[in-house]
């Protein structure tokens, strides 16, 4: 039967075709600009409105960036350079680069100690940043502190040495007594550098071990001051943060209310006004000679302004918690501490993140509001000695974009890692 | 921090009342440095260079102090102060005396507890416009929007200036002179109004001088100068007549090229020898050394060079000495006898 119709057909396909390329207009590049750019008269219209408004910007801008003077010795060259063709004078940038990193006070020679302290920085921040590294690398994360202070400012080693016994002899005590009671392992504890702290004060004031040259605060500045402030303030004020959270919501009126007062009363007042405290008003109350150090003054301002915030976001996420897992916590038989340390901690934390990096962010954009009490932090290096040397008179844009820039770069860094740390801690049922 | 930190909280209150009392030249020597308020920078009068090492007119003023009563021209610890903090820095003992072109006011040496202790600088406050605003007089400006410093005396003669003419202004309040420049080039005020001295700095450093014009009118005197706390006159007598010194030596031609020449052996002036230590002891009886004058005027050179140096001619500045020459050239620096 098959054959019958063999002559009758003119062609039989052996193969399969092989399969064509959909249409250039449904596929590819020019279908996600139909979609996207082009997908009604009204859209494509403000689609090139926008493109040509980038091309204004960047037509005006390209050109000042790119042809940029990176090689002059003062604005008046620049200008001798450039011929009156408008481009960057971005030799500020290099001749002043160590100043606006260190401040102009910081030993040159030196230099090397508080980028040893910055490289170490990320070791230190890591096991806590992300909690999938080994946990035997959070010793260093606590010794950090005090060897980022012995690398900054120098002296002998005993001071961080002796403080860090200090923390070291209050943990164990605290440990010891924590069982008992948990009041009994905090008071205990903290008696216990206090004693380590004063015996060690006194049996080594003036020994001289390993001593770096010392550097004395009035001498920090640039972005590293920026850095301190910040990275000092924010890992301080989350604790104290959650304390005050923590002691706002409690059952003792005193505790109660002595959170609520300080929250309050921080939260009614602007932080310049609290730095000009620190700066102006604190030196009345002490003898010119024996005054406390200005930058300690004003990591204790802004750790007080920002803890008082941070415990807001807090108390946020414990209200944010249902009933039911205090109730839960109790009905194990868990007492105070435990339950907060297990149950609700944990889940109010992790609610609180997004608010959390929030304050973070603003409290290290807020650290360059120091310049106006005679820190020379980077916005200080700049409105102050840069811009007031007769060579650098007249330069405002690259120096305000550079430091625009390094603080976009640590910004971005943390708000990409918050948005990382949620989708790592998402356990909600979606 | 340190342990001195955690023993000054401690001692703080008991020392407390230490502060009145205490002679500045004795806390100075035992520091054995001076601590000076300065600017945290204005073009020409004080600002760190690219090695962080403090220049200007008011800097140098700091140094022939520190030179007078310690020997050393860098024994000197700067302190950056703002228009807001320098007085509390000065009040509280923070510093020992403050060079910051700050203006003698009645208030502020009454009022206030200072003592100035002369002038280093006479300026006054005057105007800058756009060429193109085609303004030629103060009395032009009526309805113009001024940029002003805060917390100044510039503030207050614009006040009063504005107010005995019987025209409005609109006030644009910027914190310091570097945020002033950006702010009138960028177009945000019609003209920018501080000390002559500084508008010339200012406008030297645009990239067109030509196009903006300092109007004619001062409307105020602004005389600058270094002062110190009220209530120790030994201090405020020494960097008085360290001040004098520089000035006495321009008019005396002593030079710092040509001081250990003339401080050698006496000269034929005896002005000079009193100033310079080689007859009398003029330094005994303010408590410094024989040479004190001489170690000052080494430090940076008499008054001419320092003007010179920092905001002369020569400089990108380039101010005339104008009611700051010597008396004997039509100016107003006039040191009293060294005798």
């Amino acid at each position: 039967m098959s054959d019958t119709h063999a002559e009758s057909v003119a062609f039989v396909r052996e193969t399969a075709i092989p399969p064509a390329l959909p249409p250039a207009t449904v596929s590819g590049p020019v279908k996600w600009m139909r979609d996207n750019l082009f997908p009604t008269w009204a859209n494509g219209l403000l689609t090139v409105a926008a493109l040509y408004i980038i091309y204004l910007i960047l037509s005006s801008s390209l050109p000042w960036l790119l042809g940029g003077i990176w090689n002059a010795e003062s604005l008046a060259q620049c200008r001798e350079i450039l011929q009156g063709n408008s481009a960057a004078c971005f030799a500020v940038l290099s001749e002043r680069w160590n100043q606006l990193l260190f401040g102009f006070k910081y030993p040159p020679e030196l230099y090397w100690r508080p980028t040893l302290a910055f490289v170490l920085l990320f070791i230190a921040a890591a096991p806590v940043l992300f909690f999938d590294l080994p946990r035997k690398l959070l010793i260093f994360t606590g010794i950090y502190p005090f060897l980022a202070y012995w690398l900054i400012w120098g002296g002998t080693i005993l001071t961080p040495l002796i403080a860090l016994l200090g923390v070291v002899v209050g943990y164990l005590v605290f440990n010891r007594f924590v069982k008992g009671s948990f009041a009994a392992g905090m008071f205990g504890g903290v008696a216990a550098a206090l004693v380590v702290w004063i015996l060690g004060g006194m049996v080594f004031s003036g020994a001289d071990l390993f001593s770096l040259r010392s550097v004395s605060s009035r001498d920090l500045g640039g972005f590293m001051l920026n850095m301190m402030l910040g990275i000092t303030c924010v890992s301080l004020s989350v604790p104290i943060g959650i304390a005050l959270a923590l002691g706002r919501q409690s059952d003792l009126p005193i505790v109660k209310y002595i959170c609520v007062v300080f929250i309050e009363f921080i939260r009614g007042v602007p932080l310049i006004t609290l730095l000009f405290v620190a700066s102006v008003m604190l030196s009345y109350f002490f003898p010119p000679e024996r005054t406390v150090d200005l930058f300690l003054r004003v990591v204790i301002m802004i750790t007080m302004f920002s803890s008082a915030y941070i415990a807001e976001v807090i108390r946020g996420g414990l209200a944010a918690l249902p009933k039911g897992q205090y109730e839960a916590a109790d009905s194990l038989g868990l007492d105070y501490p435990q339950a907060m340390r297990l149950i609700i901690l944990p889940q109010a934390l992790k609610i609180s993140i997004p608010g959390i990096v929030n304050i973070a962010v603003g409290l290290f954009k807020d650290t360059t509001l120091v310049s106006v009490i005679t820190l020379f932090d980077i916005v200080g290096m700049i409105r102050g000695p840069i811009l007031a040397s007769t060579d650098w008179n007249g330069v405002y844009w690259e120096l305000f974009m550079f430091a625009s820039v390094l603080f976009f770069i640590v910004c971005y860094s943390i708000s990409q890692y918050s948005q990382w740390l949620e989708r790592r801690l998402a356990t909600d049922h979606r | 921090m340190k342990q001195s930190v955690f023993f000054g909280a401690l001692t703080g209150a008991v020392l407390v009342g230490g502060i009145a009392g205490a002679a500045t030249l004795d806390d100075v020597k035992a520091r054995g440095k001076l601590n000076c308020g300065v600017t945290t920078g204005l073009v020409g009068f004080a600002a760190p260079d690219a090695n962080g090492n403090w220049e200007g007119f008011d800097v140098a003023v700091c140094r022939a102090v520190a030179a007078a009563v310690l020997g050393d021209p860098n024994a000197v610890e700067f302190v950056p102060t703002t228009g807001k903090t320098r007085f509390t820095a000065l009040a509280s003992g923070e510093i020992d005396m403050l060079a910051r072109n700050t203006t003698w006011t009645f208030s502020r040496d009454t009022d206030l507890k200072f003592d100035f202790v002369g002038i280093n600088y006479y300026d006054g406050q005057g105007f800058i416009v756009p060429k193109a605003l085609g303004v030629t007089s103060a009395k032009d400006l009526d309805g113009a929007t001024v940029c002003i410093q805060t917390g100044t005396t510039t503030e207050l003669n614009l006040a009063d200036y504005f107010r005995a003419n019987n025209i409005s202004y609109e006030p644009v309040p910027i914190e310091t002179n570097a945020e002033g420049q950006q702010q009138y080039l960028a177009g945000a005020c019609d003209a920018y109004t501080t000390d002559a001295s500084g508008l010339a700095a200012t406008r030297a450093t645009f990239e067109t001088p030509s196009d903006h014009v300092i109007l004619p009118e001062i409307i105020s005197k602004e005389p600058l100068g270094p002062l110190v706390r009220h209530g120790d006159n030994d201090w405020g007598d020494i960097v008085m007549w360290t001040l004098n010194a520089l000035i006495a030596a321009e008019e005396y031609g002593v030079t710092s090229a040509n001081v250990e020449e003339l401080s050698a052996a006496a000269g034929d002036n005896p002005e000079v020898n009193r100033l310079l230590g080689t007859e009398d002891n003029l330094g005994a009886m303010i408590g410094l050394d024989a040479t004190w004058a001489k170690d000052a005027i080494a430090a940076g050179g008499n008054y001419g060079e320092i003007f010179e140096k920092n905001i002369g001619e020569s400089t990108p500045i380039g101010l005339a000495r104008g009611l700051n020459a010597q008396w004997t050239e039509g100016g107003l620096l006039y040191a009293p006898p060294f005798r």
